[in-house]
């Protein structure tokens, strides 16, 4: 399926990561966003609404976060693409509907432009300290994906990116960007609309009292319908059976929701992306996302220009996490580098995937400046020393 | 109380075919999930008949009503009614109905939940929305209790009453919903009991009728727990105390509409009015902006 053009800005364009964002919605064809404003969040919510009366779009801003995804995912079912903008505090209060959106399987878009927390933090700071929440912050057990994009380019490419996977697999789909990346500006290059490949939403087209929301095809995602097409199909958060009707026991439990997981396990091959660089021969192995990933790549070519065997694992979709290639490189490799901004999480899914067959060294990134590289090469230079495992084991700087 | 309940309504096969007559208002409900789980002497199935019955009366075109519950014994209601049909979060029902109104004006929306779901948990929402006169119906089944939990106070329960949550009397004043939804900005808002299933059927038909955030708020028995902790008979007994204790104030001003424990309730439409909804504003404003000269570039 190709792009609708009313919302593609066909052209180079010089953009903010927040207004890139915003530009790949309406590329993606979404044509809903509910919102509450926060920093450092809004240029996402303004750009949309300067571009909405083109691509006839609709905007609400609504009095929280968490009526903001009550009505994306309201929305969606009705057939529009929709997304909603948020910051960390904000995504805090998205749990709920995050777990409803899961549950309901419905396919929308949560933009987290990180900032410093925990509580108000510093909001005009850039952070990454939201990863573990978005993967494990609604209750219950959920897989979810969520992407990293580390420029104003990605923003755009990712945003639709993004889209997509929420219509294929019927899920909320997380962009975790951050502070920097929002107000960075950047030239963005967006194709013409015919160049733009959309993932279609799966329709029922059987006879109308025949529906049932959660019948799974043979690839385990049941196709949708839209409010007001007359199909008077039920949908509950409570566990349910396919017609969408709560039933109160282990048994459906199982059947509701050990495939929510599983339609995301069993297709992590397809999910899954990384971008990798001299990983061949390597001896340490710098693993990063998002903004962060600027410092580690420019750290990477520092350290092979001082003769240092060191690549880079670049995450695209830190969830779900690419447990096997971090695995496959752990067996080869001396040491992995994981710079953060934060104190320390997606490292522990790495030291996880590295089952003590190499060291993970941790450094909490960004205080010196997003870009700086200084704290990355003296950790290179530290895990090229250690010979032992377990003793470069996550430390605090 | 709701897992052997739902357990063993699944078990039970109803086979409409084979009964004799056919469930007058079988093309509105699901009968496939039938028998409810409402307890003997509660008013909300009396609350949704006279809903079903304004469905027909108000000649709605059922493909083109969606409603919307939150949690709750009233949250349950979107699972029995054969429409488009959502059972969200605890509060958040608005929310999500305000999403699918925006998103497609042309369909009827309807919020069907309780007292505690919409006052309480969801009173933010309940006030945003009739301040920006989101157009739908807002059904407030009112039993002055948290009934599905087992019997806490709410916000609507009346000074001095009892409930698990205050042993010893209610000590907080509760809301006056009409008033609330009346300053928020609503243009339609009524009350009655489930005694008066004719005029709360007449609410429902003008409610949905009406463009913009109305409210109709349905005094309903709680037999099981309100009653029982205050010692109120059952749902007989509480129809009875309605009968003799409300009392029809059509246009009354909404501030007088404070329920006492066991006192009058004062019931009838209180508010009737236009105010340009959401959509018409949002429209409006669409139809200023100049198209595509306001580009970025």
């Amino acid at each position: 399926m190709k792009a609708d053009p009313s919302g593609v800005l066909t052209g180079t364009h010089n953009l903010s990561g927040n207004q890139a964002c915003a530009e790949g919605a309406l590329s993606a064809g979404c044509r809903f966003l509910g919102v509450y404003p926060i920093a450092p969040a809004l240029e996402v919510s303004e750009r949309f609404l300067q571009r909405a009366k083109k691509a006839s779009a609709t905007f609400i801003q609504m009095e929280d976060e968490i009526s903001a995804l009550a009505a994306v995912i309201g929305a969606s079912w009705t057939g529009k693409k929709s997304m909603t903008v948020t910051s960390g505090p904000g995504l805090s209060l998205m749990m709920e509907h995050l777990g409803l959106g899961i549950m309901l399987e419905t396919p929308c878009v949560i933009v987290d432009v990180q900032r410093v927390g925990p509580g108000l933090g510093l909001p005009s700071q850039p952070s990454q300290a939201d990863m573990m929440q978005a993967r494990w912050g609604s209750h219950g057990d959920y897989e979810l994906i969520a992407l990293a994009p580390s420029s104003s380019q990605e923003m755009f490419d990712f945003t639709i990116k993004a889209f997509n996977f929420s219509e294929r697999f019927r899920i909320p789909v997380a962009i975790m960007s951050d502070q920097y990346l929002a107000h960075l500006q950047e030239d963005v290059v967006i194709p013409h609309a015919e160049d733009i490949r959309l993932e279609p939403r799966r329709y029922f087209d059987g006879p109308k009292d025949s529906y049932l929301p959660f019948k799974r095809d043979e690839d385990m995602i049941p196709p949708m319908v839209d409010i007001g097409q007359g199909y008077k199909f039920h949908v509950t958060g409570l566990t349910h059976d396919d017609r969408g009707y709560p039933i109160m026991d282990e048994e459906c439990q199982e059947l509701n929701v050990h495939p929510l997981v599983k339609k995301i396990r069993d297709y992590t091959d397809e999910i899954i992306e990384v971008q990798e660089a001299n990983t061949e021969d390597a001896d340490v192995v710098i693993v990063s996302y998002g903004a962060t990933s600027r410092a580690a790549f420019k750290a990477m070519e520092q350290a092979r220009g001082l003769g240092l065997k060191v690549g880079s694992l670049k995450l695209v979709t830190v969830w779900p996490f690419p447990e096997e290639r971090v695995a496959e490189l752990a067996d080869k490799v001396k040491a992995f580098v994981v710079p953060e901004m934060n104190l320390g999480q997606v490292v522990l899914e790495v030291e996880r995937c590295s089952y003590g067959k190499a060291n993970v060294f941790f450094i909490a990134h960004g205080e010196k400046g997003v870009e700086n590289t200084d704290d990355i090469l003296r950790a290179i230079n530290q895990a090229v020393q250690v010979d032992n495992i377990k003793d470069g084991i996550i430390k605090f700087r | 109380m709701q897992t052997p309940k739902t357990n063993q309504q699944k078990k039970i096969q109803v086979d409409s075919s084979s009964m004799d007559r056919i469930h007058p208002m079988e093309n509105v409900l699901r009968m496939d999930r039938i028998p409810h789980i409402w307890c003997p002497g509660c008013g909300i199935g009396l609350a949704v008949t006279a809903f079903a019955a304004a469905l027909e009366k108000a000649e709605i075109d059922l493909s083109k009503i969606v409603i919307v519950s939150g949690i709750g014994c009233t949250g349950r209601v979107a699972g029995y009614v054969k429409l488009d049909s959502f059972h969200t979060t605890h509060g958040r029902a608005i929310a999500f109905a305000t999403g699918i109104k925006v998103a497609n004006p042309d369909m009827k929306v309807v919020v069907f939940s309780g007292d505690g779901d919409l006052i309480a948990i969801g009173g933010n929402h309940f006030i945003h929305a009739a301040r920006r006169n989101i157009d739908m119906l807002v059904v407030c089944v009112n039993n002055f209790i948290y009934a599905m939990t087992g019997g806490q106070v709410a916000p609507t329960t009346p000074l001095t009453a009892y409930a698990t949550t205050c042993p010893f009397g209610c000590v907080e004043p509760p809301f006056n919903i009409p008033y609330l939804a009346d300053s928020s900005g609503a243009v339609y808002v009524a009350r009655w009991t489930t005694l008066h299933v004719r005029r709360l059927t007449n609410a429902f038909v003008e409610a949905l009728n009406k463009k913009g955030f109305s409210v109709v708020e349905a005094i309903s028995p709680c037999a099981q727990y309100y009653s029982r902790i205050n010692r109120l008979g059952d749902g007989l007994d509480m129809m009875r105390y309605y009968h003799d204790n409300a009392e029809i104030r059509n246009g009354e001003d909404t501030k007088n509409l404070d329920i006492d424990f066991q006192g009058k309730i004062i019931v009838g439409k209180f508010i009737d009015r236009e105010r340009p909804s959401y959509t018409d504003r949002y429209n409006e404003w669409l139809s200023k902006v100049k198209g595509g000269e306001n580009e970025p570039g």
